[in-house]
């Protein structure tokens, strides 16, 4: 899990928000984030090309918070992608949450 | 130095992106309230209260641009500072905020440190700008001060159709005599606060004060529904006022106090008149001088409200009134038809 979440983000958020109060927000992330996902998978699946690009823009903003630089770079390449003709793209971005949030549970409990 | 401690509303859809940050603004001392969206946010706002909004573009049923353009069009909102916090990309955007009146634009993830630098100078600018608007509305009254802060000052005026109102203190010389000079002070400016009171509760502007006597304007610079029934109102509460004024100078074994009140309704002439440095809203015309004659023949006539045939025509009989008949007055070429209004509240 080395660079999933940039170390220097987070230290700086947990400075400034108090280190208990970025727990709270990493699990209001944990409960969002699938949300978010199953939006996108849903908005891919109707053609709602607004609606995907939203909720790509949603999650992009939360990963760039906690750090989570490479999560944070595939949502925003879905967000000016434009809608894609499969959900390959909206796996990748599961398969990189999935790996961020394991390594945000550690650091936001360590 | 901006004072900690104001209100604020943050408007943000994404739960982690309003608890952040409502958590930073808390951190900075100041009292924080959030929103998930717009339209939500439009109506906290307009229950009032906040110094400052922090607005998300990107949110469901009312966006931030929508969020904006609802503010510029509401007077009573339109100078809440808005600090836009967005990571929508493209300069257009940004530029699309600032148009439409934001005063900052920052970056998502917000900076903690940027932001509180932000929202210090947004504050200070608020501050300034309600302490100017304080300043011209205790020297204006709040009607010629929001006509002034929307249209800005210039001299000369326009011709539009409005009620005249005079009012003075009956006898006010010898009350004068009669007591000191601190009691005279002291009656004038309870006088006057009463009858402010009365005639702005009916939207009414005050527009002259001259020793014991006012001048009122109800129509202009801003429109009422209804002015000749909204100054008819008003008059009628002044006299109630007076009444209650006199309850309480009995009791101080003083004596009674009665107003005379001139009421004209049509065309006047209404805008800023003097110099660019020292000018005054008034109007005038026909009806302006109307209305100061039948304020003087009340104490002929022995009636507290007299007003002229338009004023009456327009209160269609929804305030009882009775004919005094035609007068001739001093530079009128027709005589006028006068009517008194029975001081009894209106139905």
């Amino acid at each position: 899990m080395s660079d999933i979440i940039d170390r220097v983000v987070f230290s700086e958020l947990q400075a400034t928000a108090g280190a208990d109060f970025v727990v709270e927000l990493v699990n209001t992330f944990f409960e969002e984030a699938p949300q978010m996902i199953a939006e996108l998978r849903a908005a891919q699946a109707a053609g709602a090309t607004e609606r995907f690009r939203r909720g790509a823009h949603s999650l992009k903003t939360n990963a760039n918070t906690f750090g989570a630089t490479r999560l944070g770079t595939k949502a925003r390449e879905l967000e000016l992608g434009g809608l894609p003709s499969d959900p390959a793209g909206i796996d990748a971005l599961q398969a990189l949450y999935d790996e961020a949030a394991a390594a945000l549970k550690e650091l936001s409990r360590g | 130095m901006a004072e900690r401690g104001a209100r604020l509303l943050v408007a943000d859809d994404n739960k982690v992106n309003r608890l952040l940050l409502a958590r930073s603004l808390t951190l900075q001392g100041h009292r924080v309230e959030s929103a998930e969206n717009g339209r939500v946010a439009l109506d906290m706002l307009r229950r009032g209260g906040f110094d400052l909004l922090l607005l998300d573009m990107e949110m469901p049923e009312m966006d931030g641009f929508q969020v904006m353009e609802q503010l510029a069009a509401d007077p009573l909102l339109r100078d809440m500072p808005v600090i836009v916090t967005s990571s929508l990309e493209g300069v257009a955007h940004v530029v699309r905020c600032i148009e439409l009146g934001a005063d900052d634009y920052l970056h998502k993830p917000v900076n903690p440190v940027l932001l509180r630098a932000r929202i210090d100078s947004s504050l200070e600018k608020k501050r300034l700008r309600d302490q100017q608007k304080a300043l011209v509305e205790r020297f204006a009254t709040s009607a010629v001060a929001a006509d002034l802060l929307q249209g800005g000052f210039a001299l000369g005026g326009k011709r539009v159709q409005a009620t005249v109102m005079f009012c003075d203190i009956r006898g006010f010389t010898t009350i004068v005599e009669s007591q000191g000079p601190e009691e005279t002070i002291d009656l004038l400016n309870t006088w006057y606060t009463l009858m402010f009171e009365a005639i702005t509760g009916q939207s009414g502007v005050v527009n002259q004060m001259i020793g014991d006597g006012l001048m009122a304007i109800f129509g202009a610079p801003l429109p009422v529904t209804e002015p000749p029934l909204a100054a008819v109102r008003a008059a009628l509460e002044m006299t109630e006022m007076i009444e209650l004024l006199n309850a309480e100078r009995a009791a101080e074994g003083k004596a009674p106090l009665a107003i005379g009140v001139g009421i004209a309704t049509g065309d006047v002439f209404a805008g800023y008149t003097g110099t660019q440095e020292r000018a005054t809203y008034t109007c005038v015309g026909d009806t302006v001088n109307l209305a100061a004659r039948l304020e003087a023949h009340t104490k002929q006539a022995g009636r507290g409200i007299l007003v002229d045939g338009a004023t009456q025509a327009a209160l269609a009989g929804r305030v009882a009134s009775d004919s005094l008949g035609a007068v001739q007055f001093k530079g009128k070429a027709q005589p006028v038809d006068v009517f008194a209004i029975d001081a009894v509240r209106p139905s």
